[in-house]
């Protein structure tokens, strides 16, 4: 066990620092929340930004340590989020780059790390939720193309996107071939013929999701990464990047916003509540314990060559709910304020629901954690 | 140099904690465990024969000395002493996987006080001199201590809920140091991680419906969970004895303590009506971890001084 930095790496987040310091001041005012147009070019310009500062290529650094002291340092700064960027550089990206071809990485990678591209994700199907593998989306060969019909669910940044990344079944379920090996995994183009967007309001008022629905549309072979239905394994790569180190930056965010609610609390004098205080003071030692089991994950994640485990599923389970946890108190710091859609809390208390079940819901999380750690049977 | 976070165990700590394991496994045993509660429930009918008398049923309930020299002759108790007092040398994260295996066997007696006074008072090192110490309102094993560190005067024996601990009330005594609240969380951590096994280990064997009732998910689940806190403990364990701060040591026995109560509860659920039998081991980890959540600063305490420094 140590917990200290290499002189390395102390190097790498003084410099990141000094030059977050820099940099910030001078970005341009946020663009609301509906403007899609002006989110995907605020969250591009900002990975230029990044790019043209070394800083580009740091989701996908050797170095797990690196990226754990990026994301805290840039959450800690009040930096952009990686917002547009998300699944060019967390899940296509590390797909491309460990499943694609010379060609594929030279074509899709450069511009993903220099803000020029925009992926979103085609995974999940109205029927396809947690039992994402019993996808329906078809796709046959006509010559040089797959031709692709089908309809795809919780697509992020789908307006604004110039790339899908697109599961997609290309043999049909049968007794000799079970539902996870007749899939294949394709990169689409946002503006071929054949694909409809449809925004999807969330509850919390906002389109941060949508449909996209597919009627023949024509994707070329060459755009398949991996083999013809070898989707199911080449997606799980992608998949257990979700798990790893992509909460970071969020833990590090809760424990920026239980100090905010403290003083919130001593300002408005619900501090003086016991049962309150006490709840905030084991919010404190669950985020301080979820920020070492990160660092748990990272350090494990560089001993079994970057790609994180099972540990990722103990760690989403237990963040999904302290972070609902800390939305629950901030309600009751709030009192009425808690009601009131202009304060921040209010609409990051909404967002937060979705926690439990993006990514793989809490009960799915423990059937990983049963099946796979555990090694209880397969669950009925 | 310094080298990389890393929360991998070394080789060195892998085997200490292999070997301490070893020790207790083979001195204390589950026969022994049982033997001690055996021994502890005669000498607590023997005290309700002779009409209420707790505090005489608290001077038969023994601690075992030859086990306690036994462990000091280990080197369990002088793990922490400096090599040039005769002592292994070692530090709090060697100390904590100690700990963390005397939690998972329920070793029974004072090992925190005893552990922290060897090098400064004569013989506990070697096992010799069992000390206890006052912890806020609490005194564990006062009647076989030789030593007891703290004012203990007024002490009331409490007829204790954990049959293997022995308590006495006092009016008010010091707070434990941050190295007690340490390796009480450790022993949390060890009992709610054998807790997590042996529910995983009955739900694998007990047969229902037709198959292992570890097959059902609502049983798996109560079982991740329980992974979950142990493995969050763990990382805040491990992690405050690493840096020795006091107050991430506070948080670390916050979240241990909910582990071990919780786990220990689940496992009895876990185990359906065998649970909630007196020859099933599960009580004796869940009465040990509350007797732990009692000692070292308790859940309101801990939490009001994390919140102050919020």
């Amino acid at each position: 066990m140590d917990l200290t930095y290499t002189e390395e790496e102390e190097a790498f987040r003084q410099g990141l620092r000094a030059w977050l310091a820099d940099v910030l001041p001078k970005l341009p005012a946020k663009p609301s929340p509906g403007d899609w147009p002006g989110r995907r070019a605020y969250d591009t310009a900002w990975q230029r930004t990044l790019y043209d500062a070394g800083y580009g290529e740091v989701h996908w650094d050797a170095s797990p340590t690196r990226r754990l002291i990026f994301l805290e340092e840039t959450e800690k700064a009040g930096a952009p989020y990686v917002g547009a960027n998300f699944v060019g550089l967390l899940h296509a990206g590390p797909t491309i780059a460990s499943e694609g071809t010379p060609e594929q990485r030279a074509r899709w990678l450069p511009p993903v790390l220099r803000g020029d591209e925009v992926w979103c994700q085609g995974f999940s199907e109205p029927d396809a939720g947690s039992d994402l593998a019993s996808l329906r989306t078809r796709a046959w060969r006509d010559g040089d193309d797959y031709v692709v019909s089908g309809s795809k669910i919780w697509t992020s940044h789908a307006e604004v996107a110039d790339w899908c990344e697109l599961l997609v079944r290309t043999t049909p379920v049968s007794e000799d071939v079970p539902k996870h090996r007749g899939i294949t995994w394709l990169a689409m183009p946002m503006g071929a013929a054949g694909i409809t967007v449809r925004p999807l309001r969330t509850l919390a008022g906002s389109a941060e999701f949508a449909e996209v629905f597919l009627d023949e549309v024509r994707v070329p072979v060459a755009n398949r990464v991996g083999a013809e239905n070898d989707g199911w394994r080449v997606t799980m790569v992608t998949l257990s990047f979700e798990r790893g180190t992509a909460f970071v930056g969020e833990v590090v965010a809760c424990r920026r916003l239980l100090g905010e609610l403290a003083r919130e609390a001593r300002a408005n004098g619900r501090w003086d509540d016991a049962v309150l205080r006490r709840r905030l003071g084991r919010l404190s030692a669950e985020f301080a314990a979820l920020w070492r089991l990160t660092q748990w994950n990272v350090s494990e994640g560089r001993r079994t060559g970057g790609v994180p485990g099972t540990g990722g599923s103990v760690f989403k389970l237990r963040y999904s709910h302290a972070r609902q946890a800390l939305y629950d108190a901030a309600a009751d710091v709030l009192g009425p304020g808690a009601l009131d859609l202009d304060r921040a809390w209010t609409l990051e208390r909404l967002s937060s629901l979705s926690y439990t079940i993006a990514a793989g819901t809490s009960q799915i999380q423990r059937n990983i954690v049963a099946e796979r750690i555990l090694g209880l049977p397969k669950g009925r | 140099m310094s080298r990389a976070v890393d929360f991998q165990l070394t080789d060195d700590q892998k085997a200490l904690k292999r070997g301490i394991r070893d020790v207790l496994e083979g001195r204390f045993g589950r026969d022994a465990l049982r033997a001690a509660v055996d021994a502890a429930d005669a000498a607590a009918a023997a005290a309700d024969v002779d009409a209420g008398a707790v505090a005489d049923a608290l001077e038969t309930l023994r601690l075992d000395r030859e086990l306690w020299r036994a462990l000091g002759d280990a080197g369990f108790f002088s793990l922490c002493v400096p090599e040039s007092a005769g002592g292994v040398g070692l530090g709090l994260p060697e100390a904590v996987l100690a700990f963390e295996e005397a939690g998972r066997v329920l070793l029974p007696g004072p090992a925190v006080a005893t552990f922290l006074a060897a090098g400064e008072v004569e013989g506990a090192a070697a096992g010799e001199v069992v000390v206890t110490a006052v912890d806020g309102g609490l005194v564990p094993w006062l009647a076989e201590a030789d030593v007891v560190r703290g004012n203990a005067a007024g002490a009331v024996a409490v007829r204790s809920v954990d049959p293997l601990t022995p308590l006495h009330r006092v009016p008010d005594g010091p707070l434990a140091p941050t190295a007690a609240v340490l390796l009480l969380a450790a022993e949390q951590l060890g009992s709610a991680a054998r807790t997590c096994e042996a529910a995983v280990q009955y739900a694998q064997d007990r047969q229902q419906f037709g198959g292992p009732v570890g097959r059902f998910q609502a049983v798996q689940h109560l079982c991740a969970d329980m992974l979950v806190r142990a493995e969050t403990a763990r990382a805040a364990v491990y992690a405050a004895a690493v840096t020795g701060d006091p107050l991430e040591a506070l948080g670390a026995k916050l979240l241990a303590d909910d582990a071990a109560v919780r786990n220990a509860r689940d496992c009895l659920q876990a185990h359906g009506g065998m649970g909630f039998t007196w020859e099933s081991d599960v009580h004796l980890h869940l009465k040990r971890a509350w007797v732990r959540a009692g000692l070292g600063r308790t859940a309101a305490r801990a939490e009001e001084e994390l919140a102050a420094a919020l």
